[in-house]
């Protein structure tokens, strides 16, 4: 019992310093975009100015983060999800080979990927400049993180043998689709949603290559605040920034703790 | 239910893409309105020979299986109008019981009202009217196995295939399943293939018994046939225990003597040592309340188990002769000469 004390006492001692030395920079950020003179310091009071700066000078690029995520997630649910399904019928050296080949993106660079892009499809008129040469390259990014949860999920329900009995009692492919495959997998799907949401919004790399101009996401558009603004609109910025993750990264949490077994290795990967 | 059909297969073989084969070319007539056991060790193909009848796994070019008249080989599993009831039941767990065994209707697009009535029925003729509503993890193995035969028989099936119904049940509840199964399928009279690895369960539940070893078939019977006529030492072996000792017999008695008795446990009488006649040695017993167990050993260091009533009372030590009471029996059956 002793030795439990004491390694429970270390333990808490050592998150809590991990945490202090995570959040602790994350708390002095927020405070600076709150402050009115961050050199001054606290006593030169505080104030919503920078954050309402922000919003007038950057709200175009909030919007169309949360655009950018929201094709990019009905993109990577339409293609993941069947193609996890794929994975989990087959087992061929065809499927391995195409699970690694989706896997790729993860691993390359991200400016890598970007440029990649660029060569290929940058000259395809009107696709360079819009919004959706952003999405393609996030859903290259974010789309394993997709396959990986769903399969997960469906290898853990045993949806295979459902999928064999649901066919025994005259169910078309599609309708075993619907009505078994999805249903049973929906916490790997809801938590590989969450992840894509998360990832597109934060994603920088390859956006910073992909973006004009006119298609800024707030990532690229808080780096170009850094280096031209003041740090007080920077960092009232990076609150905003926050504020939009944080009920994202929670609500993940939540249905991680909630699902059954498949989780695991959505959260090794993330 | 309408007429049942039989089931006729022609040649169905299997190998997996890396070139085993799971089942030599098989010919195997199920009668309509019979109930089949498949019978055999695990790996033996079996449960092969299922998926081949219900389409889940394609038989090699040339085979040909025939529900009735209707060549069916080249359907899928879903055209096919087969019940299947798996190992591990593969019920829905995002379906209540309900809505579990009225499925097949479902996806047959039958109307809502007719569809509950069904099920209705179904769930009462397996006794779980009021277990309806429940989720699938609320019910007990039993309770499953019931619902998973349920849902299989919604659809009216031509074919019912039942991959080890019982096996995920603990013993005492297999027992009593297995009785109220075998009433059940003998009342409902559909075309029932049963995959088992089970001689009891085999023996109650199929008119007809098919054994299986390595992908072949061994031998297709009623169990008496089967169990007093077998066909191979392998068929002797599974359905029973088989004794082989080497001796020769002499007006019902073994003497010493170099011809291969093959032999069932209570098919011996044992007696009073007496001379000419080889003795054996009672090197155990065990009493089991309905019979006694003997552990029989010969000089020569054979050695065999007998069954004898319970009344039966040798010690451990005694020295007794041994006698078989049917002289022909499963010795002059091939099983003599093959080992």
């Amino acid at each position: 019992m002793k030795t439990s004390t004491t390694d429970t006492r270390l333990g808490l001692a050592v998150t809590l310093a991990v945490a202090a030395f995570l959040i602790g920079p994350v708390i002095l950020s927020v405070l600076a975009g709150l402050t009115n003179n961050y050199f001054v310091g606290l006593s030169s009071g505080l104030t919503l100015r920078w954050v309402a700066e922000v919003w007038s000078l950057y709200a175009d690029t909030i919007w169309r983060s949360f655009a950018v995520a929201l094709l990019t997630l009905v993109i990577c649910t339409l293609v993941g999800v069947p193609a996890a399904w794929v994975l989990t019928l087959h087992h061929g050296r065809l499927a391995r080979a195409l699970e690694e080949l989706l896997t790729l993106p993860v691993a390359v660079p991200g400016l890598a990927s970007a440029l990649a892009l660029i060569v290929s499809w940058g000259t395809v008129s009107g696709l360079r400049g819009s919004v959706w040469f952003i999405v393609i390259g996030h859903v290259l990014f974010t789309l394993p993180f997709m396959v990986r949860a769903a399969r997960a999920s469906m290898q853990g329900a045993d949806l295979a043998t459902l999928d064999e009995a649901a066919s025994t009692l005259g169910a078309t492919r599609m309708q075993r689709f619907m009505h078994i495959v999805v249903p049973n997998a929906a916490p790997g799907i809801v938590t590989g949603a969450l992840t894509v949401l998360t990832l597109s919004i934060g994603e920088f790399n390859l956006t910073w290559l992909l973006h004009t101009p006119l298609t800024k996401t707030l990532p690229v558009g808080l780096a170009d605040s850094y280096a031209s603004m003041r740090l007080e609109i920077a960092s009232a910025y990076t609150l905003v920034f926050l504020l939009m993750l944080i009920p994202l990264l929670v609500g993940l949490q939540w249905l991680a703790a909630r699902g059954d077994r498949p989780i695991s290795t959505t959260r090794t990967s993330s | 239910m309408t007429d049942p059909v039989a089931i006729t297969l022609r040649g169905c073989a299997k190998t997996w893409p890396n070139g085993t084969r799971a089942l030599h070319p098989i010919d195997l007539h199920v009668h309509g309105g019979e109930t089949l056991a498949l019978l055999g060790p695990s790996g033996c193909g079996k449960t092969t020979l299922l998926r081949l009848i219900c389409g889940l796994e394609q038989a090699d070019t040339g085979a040909s299986i025939r529900f009735g008249e209707d060549e069916i080989s080249q359907l899928s599993p879903e055209d096919r109008g087969v019940g299947v009831v798996f190992q591990s039941y593969a019920l829905f767990p995002n379906m209540s019981v309900m809505q579990n065994v009225a499925y097949g209707l479902r996806v047959r697009n039958i109307n809502a009202s007719q569809r509950e009535r069904r099920a209705r029925e179904l769930l009462s003729l397996v006794r779980l009217e009021d277990y309806a509503d429940r989720r699938i993890d609320q019910l007990s193995g039993g309770q499953r196995q019931r619902v998973a035969l349920a849902r299989a028989l919604a659809i009216e099936p031509r074919v019912l295939l039942l991959d080890e119904p019982l096996t995920a049940l603990d013993a005492k509840l297999r027992e009593h399943l297995r009785v109220e199964l075998a009433q059940m399928l003998r009342d409902l009279r559909v075309t029932t293939v049963i995959v088992t690895h089970d001689q009891d369960e085999a023996m109650m539940l199929g008119d007809r018994i098919a054994v299986m070893s390595a992908g072949h078939l061994e031998q297709v019977g009623t169990a008496e046939d089967l169990y007093r006529e077998p066909a191979s030492d392998f068929v002797a072996e599974f359905l029973g225990t088989l004794c082989r000792v080497r001796a020769r017999l002499h007006e019902g008695m073994l003497i010493a003597g170099d011809d291969t008795l093959a032999f069932r446990p209570h098919e011996v009488q044992l007696c009073a040592a007496h001379a000419n006649v080889l003795t054996g040695r009672v090197l155990a017993r065990f009493f089991l309340g309905s019979s006694v167990r003997y552990e029989i050993g010969l000089d020569d260091g054979q050695r065999f188990p007998v069954v004898a009533a319970a009344h039966s009372q040798y010690a451990a030590g005694d020295d007794v002769s041994i006698a078989l009471t049917r002289t022909a029996a499963v010795a002059a059956s091939p099983v003599a000469t093959l080992s």
